[in-house]
């Protein structure tokens, strides 16, 4: 385990902020923690790198316990979302930064910047002025001024937070193949969930200051642990309902649930691929809301007579216009009972 | 960079720093029995050739510290009369004697050469704590071409100051903080009265005479006769100044003038006489008793004339032709013993602050 | 934090206490009753109320001449910009004997305002007011302007862009923002007008009397040490009281700013309202400042050939044991060491004091640093007197004393010019420093410093300027005998004869130059590096 989080607890005021938080990343691994702001993420990041004293709990790297270790002994990086980057100094200097603490040489400093400004797409930018760049270009130093002095942790809070959508989706690629490459062991924090899903081998959701559910980004996806966890994925489909046999009684009718699932009350989510579409009379019955174009699809609001709302997604062809009245029929692979 | 800056400084802050402890003058002084240490006010001076010829005399090395205007200096002696910074002190005047010898400030030793100062000087004669070193005479100065302009007799006396023809003409300095505005004081004191001083300065106050603060506003500002008045386009031809004021003017004349181009009203005059001693715990006695001894020199008396624009007290010393013909001590000056003056200086500062200043 | 707490102690409370309670204490028996019998005495009440009015006035005349000031040498760009900021500095240092004559040239008769409007000023209130002004300008023009050339427009721009008037938008967005360095100017100026001394005895002549003067008269000249303890306590209350309400009211708003370069933000003034207020600027510096200082000059120069200025070569062998012209070595060489030590103890103070985990009574300390500039320079120098003259400490005839005074008013400048620009520095900078492996100290080397270098310059040049004037405690300080330029300045003052009124004249402008000079060659130091800001 290259960090190790044990009952780590941090208090403002008399408002725990992270609340006896347990958390492990091994080497070569990246994790992302996902939640919204105000669920102590941030903090987690900063009692890891040393600048929040913990009130409770332990921090280890490498197996050692750091308490009473300044930050700047701790050997590990950090890139905060504004990048912070030193205004008196070039891009080079930025980047040497690192370095120069830790006593590089100077041929060892310009070929080190040389390689790593390379490594993030910047070649060549190394007497730039910082003011003078775009807020890609920033990030992207900022990047290669926290791999520098090779930290053994990376961490990242909120790397991907300022950019446009088309360079925030070719930028995740690339830092998973650097990362991967580099074999970089990174903790990234986001209240972005494709982002985090795109970047991270595993998720770790955080609510309140305590871990919701951590796991894989396609476990997490499958089976959220809670409505929670549900809803901050995105999922709205969200329903009390019995679960007896296969099948669970809710007020969308009976929705077929998978083999295994727990019996008894409990909530339910239908992911919007599971929802399906059929002729107005088979099924539940129900009028469509709004729709909204989504690119690659069209998510439909369903409106069913007495029941809570229901989200699908359509294919563009298919999609039918608000006001139509359609049929809903439920897919139990798509189907999840939460808590 | 930062660093270059940064050595920089360190050093040079290292070098002066090495400098302080290796340069003379930054020594405690009196506690190496190879120097003697004079403390004064800012006004002490001599020749470099007379005190090096002293120096090597004695074997004693000078140091001078200076300590403000005459009143601060004493002031700080009393204060640290019990560990002083000095082993003499120079500049106590009549006006402050008594409050230096009631504090213990000196120890007794008589000068050698004492016997060869005029006996109108002498005081103390029974412990011989002070001796005298010079004098002056603070008296109104009259600027010549202004009363020569205007065909006006100058004033002669105190009691001329008040009469009509020379309203609006006088500039004085304020009793509370100046050593000649206080001279002037004591001199109307002493010639009217204790009580009558009082109703001359109301006589004086409606006869338009004008108070700043110090010698050197009234003297370069105020007064026509100086170099400073007249640039500054002055409009008073009489000040409360010295005696020696006018040799100045023709010394430091520029360019240099025929004849003194300001006079004394002597009847205006008030004697003021500068003392020095052995201050008490003094820790090299020895050297101060041999400072003391060349204070009274001839080779020093005759100095302190174009150095500090005194007059020597010592019998047969040389006086320099310009003080003998434009600035002449007056012959009978008002004086006042330095025990009366003690007694009622604080009073009399507070009534005529109210009388003339509110 | 160490250090310049010893230093406070060392070389300021323990004098002050121990003055005071020689003072208070007869006979071994402490006199507190004094207090009431002094404070109770009418005229002294009302030399209080003089001091405290004429303070708040001459602070609120100074802030509104001078802040347009700040904001032209802040934002723009004019031709002699830096020269004209050095000059505006010099009335700091000339000693206040030279101001009164410079002053009366313009405010007094045959002066300027007596020329055009047949009116003059001299021994009326307004004399010691726009005296004051002349003194305190550049204290406004540097510390408010040093900050406001590193605010970002965009700030300002963002508001103006949301429908703020440009009014408006100064107010709501660049006000608050300087607040910090206003405040912390006008404290500065209303420690000295309140503690003004050779000023008001010049300009007001003897019927106006400060604390200060006061407090000088008690202990100087009637030697009444309990009044003048008495007086000292009421002053140091007071100004407690003044240092109470501002760390209260201003320090709270102390937020991180976004600073840039100040060479980015001044640009050449555009439009009729931008160059009427440089045209407006400009003659105020011109009328008020630099025309008492042309008056010196001039008189220096009355005597053909700089006969003057010759004159100050020839070693006569008497008037002076050390000629003239070293005095201005002495003066140098004390005003170096003073700047070195006033910028080191500052400094460290400063750093101190914008740590994170700064507690309560560090923060305390903010407020007490600031009381040798509110203390009677009076009590402060006869203080050492009484304090320092045990060995090790000895030190009343050494002559790092007086630097050690100096640095005294030396080091609240320098504090308070760097605190708000520090305080703006964006803590997550050093925090991404320390991860990246920076040692605290190393931290504030590599990101504090870089942001403050500006900052550490002005103060510098403060520094340097207050101890070639002479400022505070070291005119009550003994020394030994190597005049600095103001002390030879006063000296030749003292004699009457033109050529030692020339003389004087030539020294002050002599005095002039070299701060002047000096001050520059401060500002260029910054503007010396390629690639970095």
């Amino acid at each position: 385990m290259l960090l190790s989080l044990e009952d780590a607890t941090v208090r403002f005021g008399g408002r725990a902020v992270l609340d006896t938080v347990g958390l492990d990343v091994a080497e070569h691994e990246i994790v992302c923690v996902l939640g919204p702001s105000g669920s102590g993420k941030s903090t987690l990041l900063r009692a890891v790198a040393g600048l929040q004293p913990l009130d409770a709990g332990r921090v280890l790297l490498d197996g050692r316990d750091q308490a009473g270790v300044p930050a700047h002994k701790r050997g590990v990086g950090l890139m905060f979302q504004d990048h912070q980057l030193f205004p008196q100094r070039d891009v080079g200097g930025n980047v040497a930064f690192g370095l120069r603490m830790h006593g590089a040489s100077r041929p060892q400093q310009e070929q080190c910047v040389r390689e790593l400004l390379d490594l993030v797409g910047l070649p060549g930018a190394a007497r730039r002025a910082v003011a003078a760049l775009s807020g890609g270009e920033q990030q992207r130093v900022a990047l290669a001024r926290a791999l520098a002095p090779r930290p053994r942790l990376l961490m990242l809070d909120e790397p991907l937070g300022q950019l446009d959508r088309s360079l925030r989706e070719r930028l995740v690629v690339e830092l998973r193949e650097l990362f991967g490459r580099l074999g970089t062991t990174v903790l990234a924090v986001t209240h972005d969930q494709g982002e985090a899903f795109a970047l991270a081998d595993r998720v770790v959701v955080m609510r309140d200051g305590r871990i919701a559910q951590s796991g894989t980004p396609l476990e997490v996806w499958q089976r959220p642990a809670d409505e929670f966890v549900a809803r901050f994925l995105g999922f709205d489909n969200v329903v009390e309902g019995t679960v007896a046999g296969q099948a669970a009684d809710t007020p969308w009718g009976k929705l077929p649930v998978p083999e295994d699932a727990a019996q008894g009350t409990h909530t339910l989510l239908v992911r919007p691929a599971g929802v399906r579409l059929v002729p107005a009379d088979e099924g539940l019955r129900c009028t469509v809301a709004a729709r909204t174009f989504k690119g690659t699809h069209v998510a439909v609001q369903l409106q069913p007579q007495e029941a809570p709302r229901l989200e699908a997604a359509c294919a563009l062809r298919e999609a039918p216009e608000v006001g139509d009245e359609v049929g809903v029929e439920f897919d139990a692979a798509e189907t999840v009972v939460l808590d | 960079m930062h660093t270059k800056t940064f050595v920089a400084a360190a050093v040079g802050l290292g070098l002066i720093t090495l400098s302080a402890c290796g340069s003379s003058s930054g020594s405690e002084g009196s506690g190496n029995s190879k120097s003697v240490t004079l403390v004064s006010h800012d006004s002490w001076a001599v020749s470099k050739s007379v005190l090096a010829d002293f120096e090597k005399k004695s074997g004693y090395k000078v140091n001078v510290l200076k300590d403000g205007d005459a009143g601060q200096a004493v002031n700080k002696a009393i204060l640290t009369k019990d560990n002083p910074q000095g082993d003499v002190f120079f500049g106590v005047d009549n006006t402050l004697l008594s409050r230096a010898l009631d504090n213990g400030l000196f120890q007794s030793y008589e000068a050698k050469g004492s016997d060869l100062i005029l006996p109108e000087y002498r005081v103390d004669q029974a412990k011989h704590r002070v001796t005298p070193i010079d004098s002056g005479d603070i008296c109104v100065n009259y600027d010549k071409a202004y009363f020569s302009k205007h065909k006006l007799t100058p004033p002669a006396s105190f009691d001329d100051l008040v009469k009509p023809e020379y309203k609006n003409l006088l500039v004085t300095e304020n009793a509370a903080t100046s050593s000649p505005g206080l001279g002037f004081l004591l001199g109307s004191a002493a010639k009217y009265g204790d009580a009558g001083w009082q109703g001359y300065w109301e006589k004086l106050k409606a006869n338009g005479v004008k108070v700043v603060d110090g010698w050197e506003q009234a003297y370069n500002e105020e007064f026509s006769g100086s170099a400073g008045g007249k640039k500054a386009k002055a409009d008073r031809p009489l000040v409360v100044s010295y005696a020696s004021s006018p040799p100045a003017e023709v010394i430091y004349g520029d360019p240099k003038p025929k004849t003194a181009p300001t006079g004394v009203s002597y009847g205006t005059c008030f004697r003021q006489v500068e003392y020095a001693g052995l201050l008490s715990n003094a820790k090299n006695s020895k050297g101060g008793k041999a400072l003391l001894d060349f204070l009274v020199t001839k080779e020093f008396q005759d100095d302190m004339p174009l150095n500090m624009f005194v007059y020597p007290v010592r019998e047969g010393a040389q006086v320099p032709p310009e003080f003998v013909k434009y600035g002449p001590q007056a012959k009978d000056p008002e004086t006042m013993a330095p025990a009366k003056i003690a007694d009622n200086r604080d009073q009399w500062v507070k009534s005529w602050t109210s009388l003339v200043l509110k | 934090m160490v250090v310049p707490v010893a230093f406070f102690a060392l070389f300021f409370a323990w004098p002050v206490a121990a003055i005071v309670a020689r003072g208070l204490k007869v006979d071994g028996a402490w006199q507190f009753g004094r207090i009431a019998d002094v404070v109770a005495q009418s005229d002294i009440r009302h030399v209080l109320w003089f001091t405290t009015w004429q303070a708040l006035a001459s602070t609120a005349l100074t802030l509104l001449i001078a802040l347009p000031g700040a904001y032209v040498f802040a934002r723009l760009d004019f031709p002699g910009k830096q020269v004209l900021r050095a000059v505006v500095t010099v009335p700091f240092v000339l000693p206040t004997v030279v101001v009164g004559t410079a002053f009366l040239a313009l405010v007094g008769r045959g002066g300027l305002l007596d020329e055009l409007w047949g009116v003059r000023l001299d021994t009326t209130v307004w004399a010691i007011l726009l005296a004051h002004v002349f003194f305190n300008y550049a204290v406004v023009v540097r510390t408010v302007g040093g900050l406001w050339g590193q605010l970002d427009p965009g700030q300002e721009e963002a508001a103006r862009m949301l429908g703020a008037s440009r009014w408006a938008a100064w107010r709501k967005v660049t006000l608050p923002a300087l607040a910090p360095a206003v405040a912390a100017a006008a404290l500065m100026v209303f420690l000295f007008t309140f503690t003004s001394f050779g000023v008001v005895q010049i300009l007001g002549g003897p019927t106006f009397a400060t604390l200060e003067v006061e407090i000088y008269r008690q202990t100087s000249e009637i030697f009444d040490l309990s009044t003048a303890a008495v007086l000292t306590i009421v002053q140091f209350v007071a100004v407690g009281a003044i240092l109470a309400v501002h760390a209260r009211t201003v320090r709270r708003r102390e937020t991180a700013l976004r600073l840039v370069d100040a060479s980015v933000t001044a640009r050449r003034p555009r439009g009729a309202r931008e160059w009427g207020l440089l045209a407006g600027v400009l003659a105020t510096v011109l009328v008020l400042l630099v025309l008492p200082l042309a008056v010196l000059v001039q008189r220096s120069l009355d005597a053909p050939g700089f006969g003057y200025y010759r004159a100050l070569t020839r070693d006569d062998g008497g008037t002076f044991l050390v000629p003239p012209i070293e005095a201005i070595g002495n003066s140098l060489q004390y005003a170096v060491a003073a700047t070195a030590i006033a910028v080191v103890i500052g400094g460290l103070a400063a750093a101190a004091l914008t740590r994170r985990d700064a507690g309560r009574l560090v923060r305390g300390f903010d407020a007490l640093l600031m009381l040798p500039l509110g203390v009677s320079a009076v009590t402060v120098g006869f203080g050492f007197l009484i304090a320092l003259d045990e060995p090790p400490l000895d030190l009343r005839s050494s002559w790092i004393l007086v630097p050690l005074a100096q640095a005294l008013v030396g080091v609240p400048f320098v504090v308070r010019t760097m605190l708000p620009v520090l305080r703006a520095v964006d803590g997550r900078l050093r925090e991404s420093a320390a991860v990246l492996g920076a040692s605290p100290w190393r931290v504030w080397r590599e990101v504090d410093l870089p942001m403050v270098r500006r900052a550490l310059l002005v103060a510098a040049g403060f520094a340097f300027a207050v101890s070639l004037g002479e400022f505070g405690a070291t005119v009550f300080i003994a020394r030994p005998d190597n005049p600095t330029l103001p002390v030879a300045v006063a000296r030749l003052l003292g004699r009457p004869g033109a050529l030692n009124y020339g003389q004087a004249m030539a020294l002050s402008t002599i005095l002039m130059v070299v701060c002047a000079v000096a001050l520059l060659v401060l500002e260029r130091l910054r503007t010396d590096r390629t690639g970095e800001f």
